[in-house]
């Protein structure tokens, strides 16, 4: 046994909950900031890190967006997208690289003070509160502010109207869809500069997806820079500014959506001709 | 007048005592509860950690009575009790800071917190026994008795006598208003929704900015006030001892897990499930049947179905049953 | 230096220990503790088995102990004369009603369809069935009560040697294992901690209570030894001249030697049990049983069996316990129900583990010796130490005289830092796992 504090297996819901229980470190200690201007408004440098002191998973892999864009990345299966977009927020180690937002850079900075510094991020699992109705969602979403965040939350069910209607319910009530709504609900409470989703539409039908990428192409419109992971490649790609394809931890090809969809390269490797 | 009197004995020795006793299993439950939330593990000290808390109210009740200091008809415990709520409260956050927060920052699993709360509960049961000795003590003083058995026949004229004493009174009454605030706290107050998006789901609350050390410190300033409110009521009602305080660990953990651990609700209901359980099962019902079946038929035994010593049967007999019929217990856990 | 070096170097430091004892206070305290020494290493085996191959987490093991106390009384005792016709048969009767009310509701659980008629003939068959085995058992237990009350009051037992309660006592435990394996590992989730602890309440509450089978408080003495009485040795001229051989006197002699020859009971079944789980360690069962601990999922995966191999190794390590527990009571000569305590009998075996080095069975060997040694001693250290921070103090200071008093209550404080202190700076334990 590796690790002294394991369970040896152990199941006995008498004694132990494991429903909720993190895995993120939760006290983390952030580096300083230091200023950086120029470049696009968020940017993952020529990153190359992995998870602890596991094998890199990425390697000199750069993504960025602009204000006003909607960035999306895909790739196959297994290709770091995910780690890519979790790199950007700091959830990785990075060995080599940096992050920088709105001029800043930011790479010693730990998640929680990303979040505090504007970056909204919607995990693609377990990113609502199960138990708390979709309101307290919302408030749980602004946590971090001190100032009246009413105007928000009214913006909030302006976008996703849904919402409102059941904002008093328990948000593990709800739908696939309506789910995926309060998770960008909640990360946009804290009026992020950008807003991360990593595949919003996992896991919903086709026509609730189409939905989504409308509200996310909504959210959009309000201003803020999206980035986003995507496995319905086609679909991402048609409503993205600017594109990632991702290979093994590396940037394979990057363009703006309309020209990855028209490379026929692309076409042929990830979205079956 | 038969029928009354089968009523008023019913009262009299099952539905107040049992109210009483449900009240503080429910207190107890409701502590145990908020840790497995927002802690994750079963904290086997809660027993100690309630009888440390009554211990330091006896401890400041004898220096006021010393110093004649009292509340007249209210025991003089109730003045001592924000104290002793003090005394628990450094007590449990100074064991957080000291013995469990390292093994948070280990990413320990629960089991091991268990353990872990195992060596605590030698700890604090070696403390209390150090300063105030395993003896049973009785800190009562003020009126015993709201109404005795003796005036409520002369008040009714009925053959039954019903008591209903101080501390019966004074426990519903004080388990009342901490879960109305409880409740209040949990589901009205920043803080309060803090800690259940906490134990709802780990990662998404450090992600919204939420403070584990925060809400770990606040889980157990709250757990101290019910622990020792409690303790001191249910040493009010009986007396104070401490291996009786250990042995309420079965009956406690038994009303947490009947209501679906997790869910304060559930600690409650569960509380009173079990501490009716204890007292219908094992009181002798001869008296109430008497009054209520024609003489012809009046049972010749005690009819108690199990002897009192079984209680700890009873409780553990529900909690199988409710567990079979319902695996996550009355109410679903998990949503402090 | 080498592991096998450290690790006889800390049994050399407990048997240091103990001789210590043996030359400071007297050989009869150091054979006593190395007894229940001996005792504590298979209980703490035993719970190795459960905790440390299998992560299964027992607080019930008074209860299991309890068992075994009892086997050691039905199995030696001679029965009480007249007993059995005057109640035994109907105790039976009664005790087989109740296991076939038991058996009718689960039998119409599982038959019945799901509905309000199952609910209504279940609760039917178990409080009918109830107040039919109160019927018959009050009657035959109150007559067995009236036998005698102050020497008997209770059926007795079948008068066999005790030894034979060992292994008995074993399968008492086991078939209580059984029982709350099946019901507790059969569940959704895993509910056997809540399950054992009370179980093993409910044990101790019907030994405390049923008179007819335990003389419940009354308590059950002079349970029949596997060695001689010292009376016997002392009036035994060959033995007299021994001991004087040895500069001893009769009593002492006769004392220490029974003392030895329990010890050399225990030392064997500890052997053979610690031969037995090393050998299970390393076979494939064990194996396998580790591979599920480390990793359920794919064991799940492979197609193991995962309840069936917990509960085998559940039932398992109680049946230790049990054969411990007997053992016990075999050589205190009496079952007192009154002495069970959790803290004593459950929570000082965990400390034990913890502290020897969960999942090494040599571990829980010495962690048996170290901590049984630490409970008996550190009440005279506490004294000694309570005897020297007072030494200022006025004669006849209140607080001099409760600082005293209270010594004895270091032995809880002791164990829970000895455990937390472990835990935090060498959380595998003295011998860990390999």
């Amino acid at each position: 046994m590796s690790d002294p504090y394991s369970d040896r297996g152990n199941k006995d819901v008498s004694i132990a909950n494991p429903k909720g229980m993190g895995s993120a470190q939760p006290i983390q200690k952030s580096g300083a900031v230091e200023p950086a201007a120029g470049g696009p408004f968020l940017i993952g440098e020529n990153m190359t890190g992995g998870y602890g002191k596991g094998p890199d998973i990425l390697h000199d892999c750069t993504i960025s967006v602009d204000e006003g864009e909607i960035a999306v990345i895909v790739g196959p299966n297994g290709a770091g997208k995910s780690t890519g977009m979790k790199a950007v927020f700091g959830m990785l180690d990075l060995r080599e690289g940096r992050v920088k937002l709105d001029s800043e850079d930011i790479t010693a900075l730990s998640p929680q003070d990303r979040v505090a510094k504007g970056m909204g991020f919607v995990p693609q699992t377990s990113n609502i509160f199960t138990s708390m109705t979709v309101e307290e969602n919302l408030e749980m979403g602004a946590f971090i502010r001190r100032d009246d965040f009413r105007d928000t939350m009214t913006q909030v069910y302006d976008l996703f109207p849904i919402l409102k209607e059941k904002r008093f319910q328990a948000a593990g009530e709800l739908s696939g869809g309506q789910r995926q709504q309060v998770a960008v609900g909640r990360a946009l409470m804290t009026r992020p500069k950008v807003l991360m989703l990593d595949e919003p539409t996992a896991g919903v039908s086709p026509i609730v997806m189409d939905e989504l990428f409308d509200r996310i192409i909504e959210v959009a419109r309000t201003g803020i820079p999206i980035l986003m992971v995507e496995q319905n490649a086609r679909q991402a790609l048609e409503i993205a500014d600017k594109g990632y394809v991702l290979v093994q931890g590396r940037n394979a090809y990057t363009g703006s959506g309309k020209e990855l969809l028209a490379d026929p390269e692309v076409r042929k490797s990830f979205l079956g001709g | 007048m038969e029928f009354l009197n089968a009523i008023v004995a019913l009262s009299n020795y099952v539905l107040i005592p049992g109210i009483a006793y449900g009240s503080q299993l429910a207190l107890g439950a409701l502590g145990v509860t908020l840790v497995y939330g927002i802690l994750r593990f079963s904290n086997f000290a809660h027993g100690d950690t309630m009888a440390f808390g009554a211990m330091v109210t006896i401890l400041f009740t004898w220096w006021f009575q010393s110093m004649g200091l009292s509340l007249g008809p209210l025991p003089t415990a109730l003045i001592a009790l924000p104290l002793g709520i003090l005394g628990t409260m450094g007590l449990l956050l100074l064991t957080d800071r000291f013995v469990y927060r390292f093994y948070r920052a280990q990413k320990a699993k629960p089991v091991i917190l268990v353990i872990v709360s195992l060596g605590v509960m030698f700890i604090m049961n070696g403390i209390v026994r150090f300063i105030i000795g395993a003896d049973d003590i009785n800190f009562l003083d003020g009126e015993r008795f709201i109404i005795s058995a003796r005036d409520f026949k002369t008040m009714t004229g009925l053959d039954e006598g019903l008591a209903f004493r101080t501390t019966q009174l004074i426990t519903i009454v004080t388990a009342m208003i901490i879960v109305a605030a409880l409740f209040w706290f949990l589901n009205k107050t920043r803080s309060g929704k803090s800690m259940r998006a906490y134990s709802d789901n780990e990662d998404l609350a450090l992600l919204s900015g939420i403070n584990p050390e925060r809400v770990v410190m606040i889980t157990w300033l709250i757990v101290a006030v019910l622990a020792t409110v409690a303790g001191v009521l249910y040493g009010l009602d009986k007396s104070f001892k401490p291996f009786t305080y250990f042995q309420l660990l079965l009956p406690i953990f038994a009303s947490a897990i009947v209501g679906g651990l997790g869910n304060p609700v559930g600690a409650i209901a569960g509380g009173f499930v079990i501490a009716f359980s204890e007292v219908t099962i094992t009181y002798a019902w001869k008296k109430v049947l008497g009054y209520l079946l024609p003489e012809s038929l009046e049972p010749s035994g005690l009819v108690q179905l199990l002897s009192t010593d079984y209680k700890f049967a009873v409780s553990f007999v529900i909690l199988l049953i409710v567990l079979l019929v319902k695996p996550t217990g009355l109410f679903k856990g998990q949503a402090v | 230096m080498s592991e096998g070096i450290r690790n006889t170097l800390l049994f050399l430091l407990v048997a240091g220990l103990i001789t210590y004892v043996g030359y400071a206070q007297s050989l009869n305290s150091a054979l006593l503790i190395i007894a229940m020494g001996l005792l504590s290493s298979i209980m703490a085996l035993g719970v190795n088995l459960q905790w440390g191959f299998a992560g299964l987490f027992n607080v019930g093991i008074m209860g299991f102990v309890a068992l075994g106390g009892l086997a050691a009384v039905l199995v030696g005792m001679p029965p009480t004369p007249g007993g059995f016709s005057a109640g035994g048969v109907g105790v039976l009767v009664a005790l087989l009603m109740g296991g076939a009310t038991i058996a009718a509701a689960v039998y119409a659980t599982k038959k019945m369809r799901k509905g309000w008629l199952r609910t209504v003939v279940v609760i039917v068959l178990l409080v009918g069935g109830f107040f039919v085995f109160r019927a018959l058992l009050d009657p035959s237990v109150a007559r067995i009560e009236e036998i005698n009350p102050a020497e008997y009051g209770y059926l007795g037992g079948l008068g066999w040697p005790v030894l034979l309660a060992w292994p008995v006592g074993g399968l008492f435990a086991a078939g209580a294992a059984w029982l709350i394996g099946k019901t507790a590992l059969g569940l959704r989730s895993d509910y056997l901690a809540i399950a054992t602890l009370g179980i093993a309440e409910i044990i101790i509450a019907v030994m405390k209570n049923e008179d007819w089978l335990t003389r419940g408080v009354k308590n059950v003495i002079g349970v029949p030894r596997p060695v001689p009485y010292e009376i016997d040795l002392q009036n035994d001229p060959s033995f007299v001249e021994r001991a004087a051989q040895l500069g001893m006197d009769p009593v002492e002699g006769s004392t220490l030697w029974v003392k030895f020859l329990y010890v050399l009971l225990f030392g064997a079944v500890l052997l053979i049990l610690l031969w037995m789980s090393q050998r299970a360690l390393h076979s494939p069962w064990g194996r396998m049983l580790r591979a599920i601990r480390d990793n359920e999922v794919a064991a799940e995966a492979m197609g193991k069996d995962v309840t069936a191999r917990h509960l085998q190794v559940f039932i398992l390590g109680s049946a230790v316990c049990g054969i411990a527990g007997a053992m016990m009571t075999t050589m205190d000569s009496q079952l007192t129900p009154g002495t069970y305590q959790p803290l004593r009998f459950t929570f000082l075996i965990w400390v034990m583990v913890i502290v020897g080095g969960s999942g090494n069975n040599f571990g829980a060997v010495l962690g048996g010796f170290l901590i049984w040694f630490l409970w008996v001693q550190v009440e005279p250290i506490g004294l000694w130490l309570m005897n020297v921070i007072t030494y200022g103090m006025a004669e006849g200071s209140p607080l001099k005289a409760h600082l005293i008093d209270s010594a004895a209550h270091m032995r809880l404080l002791t164990m829970g830092l000895v455990l937390l202190i472990v835990l935090r700076f060498s959380p595998r334990g003295l011998i860990p796992e390999k």
